[in-house]
């Protein structure tokens, strides 16, 4: 049909996007996203303004401790996570319900594509939220210090190192949770029961074995993150939810990074081959 | 995208005529034990062809079905040659206008069209005009940049419509494309399928309103319980129906006397006058042997006005067959 279907494609994925961009960004229905985006924002932001008031700045290692600990236990797990699933689920099971998946079904476009597009348009939705999030988080954390300390931090020490780090992290776990949720939104009707399996899985997945814990998004993940959570600083030991930040085996950032894209991509084929085969059928919606 | 890669449906009308149909073969679709439609082989030409039956009949299922939207549990579909599930090149050469009153929240009817033909891999200058073109065709275009949200009935099906054959299509698949409008823009809407169908387009309409198919229709589908119970051109069709006598009103100066002249004839089954007393209503065995014989009566001052079919229309015929299917059972 075409002599350039590369061409064809990236014409197609970007009307995809233009689409769905704005359907993710500006819809009312997406405002607990940003909330659940900020929330850390806001947290940090009274904190600073709590020390400045009372004029005691913290320890800065303590802060970044705390960070990598909000980071982890909520950003990560709580706020990316179920970011994703409002965004990526509704992408296809979201237009099932309101019945305007056929208008994408009718036109000359691969599934496949329509798929690659779709999964652009909230990939990039998210990196915008959650990684605007991230570098929010760390100016309204590190802002009570005074400019000296900053300087130390973030010139000579590992602040911009760690910035850069948790915005890779939060663009990678964007796109492991993105490809899991988009494949959930294509395979279930109720999106609880598969948000609740994957959110228990990835709770225990310090506890499974090694192989199963390579299907885990939040093993790559944690290996990724640039500070550890000390547990007895930050839960007090004996803290079940300690177990959350703990990574008894991890990989390297290479194979973190490799394990995570190959997840991602593998399920995205998988939701391919399954979108490639949907059918409408909104009666059973 | 380069735009000369978009196959576009006169390419293609200009090709050979082996794949100028849409070919049915064998075709069953079961919705978990719920029969859709069952052992369906159709072949049908370009032209207007009506899928004619109540609700729960199968006419959207076998529409979904030329369209990929939904698949066959069993038996082969053909559009033009291509098979449906391959929306990559199905699309290029076909339009459908669904029955979902539905659409992709916070468009205006303009976007609704346009960004269906980016997706096509038009540039905006060609999908701008494309667009606009289409929705001048079914006049909407005073309300073109206002929200779907907006519209009427009859605008959405409307913009629907322009949706579906934006991209000049070979074939159209309309469901209940009449549904919402008024009686104007009704006229308009069936001289433009008319328009279509001269220019080789196949068009694929459902209806459950008959007397509208009469009036649109080359040839219909008249579809029962998930069956296919007839096709073809509706006159031969009831030519076929042998059990019903062909019912002919014969509009003349002398009613009685004709009927009492007919009556005697071997192929007349029944003749009786017109309740308006100013004509004969006569079911014929072999209508073909009657015409023949009428010039031959008509004669010692009878005058005759009209001689027409009374019940040669779709909603006869399909009383007589789907009747005759359930009667049967």
């Amino acid at each position: 049909m075409s002599q350039r279907p590369w061409g064809l494609w990236r014409s197609q994925v970007r009307a995809v996007m233009r689409l769905e961009m704005k359907k993710i960004l500006l819809s009312r229905r997406g405002l607990w996203v940003y909330l659940l985006a900020l929330a850390p924002v806001l947290i940090y932001a009274a904190h600073s303004f709590d020390q400045l008031r009372k004029g005691e700045p913290c320890d800065i290692g303590q802060d970044t401790h705390i960070f990598a600990g909000v980071f982890q236990l909520f950003f990560l797990r709580l706020s990316i996570f179920f970011g994703c699933v409002g965004i990526f689920l509704n992408l296809f099971r979201g237009e099932m319900l309101e019945k305007s998946l056929h208008y994408y079904f009718l036109a000359p476009v691969r599934r496949e594509i329509l798929v690659a597009g779709k999964f652009l348009s909230g990939l990039l939705a998210a990196m915008f939220i959650f990684g605007t999030s991230i570098v929010l988080q760390f100016f309204a954390l590190y802002c009570h210090f005074d400019a000296s300390t900053r300087q130390e931090y973030f010139v000579h020490g590992h602040g911009l190192g760690h910035l850069a780090a948790y915005v890779g992290v939060t663009l990678l776990a964007c796109a492991g949770y993105g490809s899991v949720f988009l494949a959930a939104g294509v395979l279930f009707r109720n999106p609880l029961i598969p948000t609740l399996v994957v959110l228990t899985l990835e709770a225990i997945s310090g506890f499974l074995p090694q192989t199963l814990q390579h299907l885990s998004v939040i093993f790559y993940l944690k290996s990724l993150c640039p500070v550890a959570v000390p547990a007895e600083i930050f839960m007090g030991k004996g803290n079940p939810l300690a177990l959350l930040a703990v990574n008894p085996t991890p990989a390297s950032a290479a194979t973190a990074i490799l394990g995570l894209l190959v997840l991602s991509f593998a399920v995205l084929v998988f939701s391919s081959v399954r979108v490639r085969r949907l059918e409408i059928d909104y009666g059973t919606e | 995208m380069n735009e000369t890669s978009v196959n576009t449906g006169a390419d293609h009308r200009s090709g050979g005529s082996s794949d100028r149909q849409i070919v049915f073969e064998d075709v069953s679709k079961f919705y978990g034990d719920v029969l859709g439609v069952n052992r369906v082989n159709l072949s049908i030409p370009p032209g207007i062809t009506s899928l004619v039956g109540p609700n729960g009949s199968g006419k959207t299922t076998l529409m979904n079905l030329m369209t990929g939207l939904v698949r066959p549990t069993r038996g082969r579909i053909s559009v033009l040659g291509m098979a449906p599930d391959e929306p990559e090149r199905l699309f290029h050469e076909v339009g459908y206008c669904t029955q979902f009153d539905s659409f992709p929240r916070g468009l205006t009817g303009y976007q609704f069209v346009y960004s269906y033909l980016r997706l096509f891999g038009y540039r905006h200058a060609r999908a701008a005009d494309l667009a606009t073109q289409a929705i001048e065709r079914v006049s909407l275009a005073d309300a073109a940049n206002r929200k779907i949200a907006g519209y009427s009935k009859g605008m959405r099906q409307r913009i629907k419509l322009a949706q579906a054959l934006c991209h000049n299509p070979s074939v159209l698949v309309l469901d209940e494309p009449l549904n919402g409008l008024d009686p104007l823009i009704r006229a308009e809407t069936i001289a433009l399928f008319r328009t279509l169908a001269q220019a080789g387009l196949h068009l694929i309409i459902s209806s459950h309103v008959l007397h509208e198919v009469d009036v649109i229709s080359d040839q219909v589908v008249l579809l029962s319980n998930g069956y296919v119970v007839a096709e073809g051109p509706i006159h031969s069709v009831r030519d076929e129906i042998e059990e019903h006598p062909m019912q002919i009103l014969i509009r003349c100066n002398k009613p009685d006397e004709l009927a009492s002249r007919v009556f005697q004839q071997n192929c007349v089954v029944e003749a009786r006058l017109h309740a308006d007393g100013r004509g004969v209503l006569v079911k014929a065995r072999d209508a073909d042997r009657f015409y023949l014989m009428l010039n031959h009566i008509a004669q010692n001052g009878i005058s005759i006005e009209s001689v027409a079919p009374a019940d040669d229309d779709v909603l006869s015929v399909y009383e007589y067959l789907v009747g005759t299917e359930e009667s049967t059972k």
